[in-house]
């Protein structure tokens, strides 16, 4: 049994353990929001691979219906918006794990959210496109 | 050397030459355990998954720019090359999905166990062979070739 007396020092600074980001700096945020994502993203998988099979072989007028009704369109949304959040923290861990120089680093992690957000926006932008022309 | 960790990884053998220290694990010498294997394709399917969803969006702006630049993207599909990576589009999808939710599940800190490692990342493995092939089989049914 441990004497009572015994004195435990902790090297970490009061101020470090209050702010609690840890050792990477930025907290437990990526980490979560990483697994939020995927979370989300086993059944709207899982809906979108069943929706894709039960359209097979059809033309675009009836994709384009299908796409554009509201929960199909709103679906696919959070489908788009959650895949590419998503692959852009996946992808940030990729290069931090190999690509060693900081400046490189940083320019091709900011290259890879940029890229993340523009084939998402086009991805969203058609399906509004696809809902608002739909009847 | 590029990096002040290199130092630390050089030394000289018996006949004083330069030599780099062994790093673990050392791939030579390694058998790969199944998890170690597991832990590489979550991250190797997850890299083609990027790539792979050039093809959603290419597939939902051609829908919404009208029936010709839905043919082209439809007669891709449908080439070899189309089949080809739409087949390693599918594995990856099934495989990246299992295998993060065994993440998910280690991440609510269930089955760290030792005994339950190594049967359930075989499950994993072999749920994305049987999805991967229920689904190209339900998709050739629906067409009927």
């Amino acid at each position: 049994m441990a004497k009572q007396s015994e004195k435990i020092t902790v090297m970490r600074s009061q101020l470090g353990r209050v702010r609690g980001t840890g050792a990477a700096h930025a907290g437990a945020h990526h980490w979560k929001a990483e697994r939020v994502t995927a979370v989300a993203l086993v059944p709207l998988t899982v809906w979108f691979v069943i929706a894709v099979l039960s359209h097979l072989g059809t033309d675009q007028p009836a994709i384009a219906a299908w796409a554009g009704r509201p929960w199909n369109a709103a679906l696919l949304l959070a489908l788009i918006v959650l895949t590419f959040h998503h692959m852009q923290l996946g992808l940030q861990v990729v290069w931090e794990d190999y690509i060693h120089v900081i400046k490189r680093r940083n320019a091709v992690i900011l290259a890879t959210k940029g890229a993340c957000l523009l084939l998402g926006l086009a991805a969203g932008i058609a399906v509004l496109k696809l809902a608002a022309v739909a009847h | 050397m590029n990096d002040i960790r290199d130092a630390l990884l050089v030394a000289r053998d018996s006949q004083h030459g330069l030599i780099r220290r062994p790093v673990s694990p050392h791939i030579g010498i390694y058998r790969w355990p199944i998890t170690m294997v597991a832990s590489i394709l979550n991250r190797a399917t997850g890299i083609a998954l990027c790539a792979g969803s050039l093809l959603l969006v290419w597939w939902l702006v051609a829908a919404a720019s009208g029936p010709q630049d839905f043919a082209i993207v439809e007669g891709f599909i449908a080439s070899p090359l189309g089949l080809l990576l739409l087949l390693g589009w599918t594995a990856s999808l099934f495989y990246h999905l299992l295998s993060g939710i065994r993440h998910l599940l280690w991440d609510a800190g269930t089955g760290l166990e030792k005994p339950s490692l190594n049967p359930v990342t075989w499950l994993v493995l072999a749920l994305t062979f049987v999805a991967t092939v229920l689904v190209w089989f339900a998709g050739y049914m629906a067409l009927g070739v």
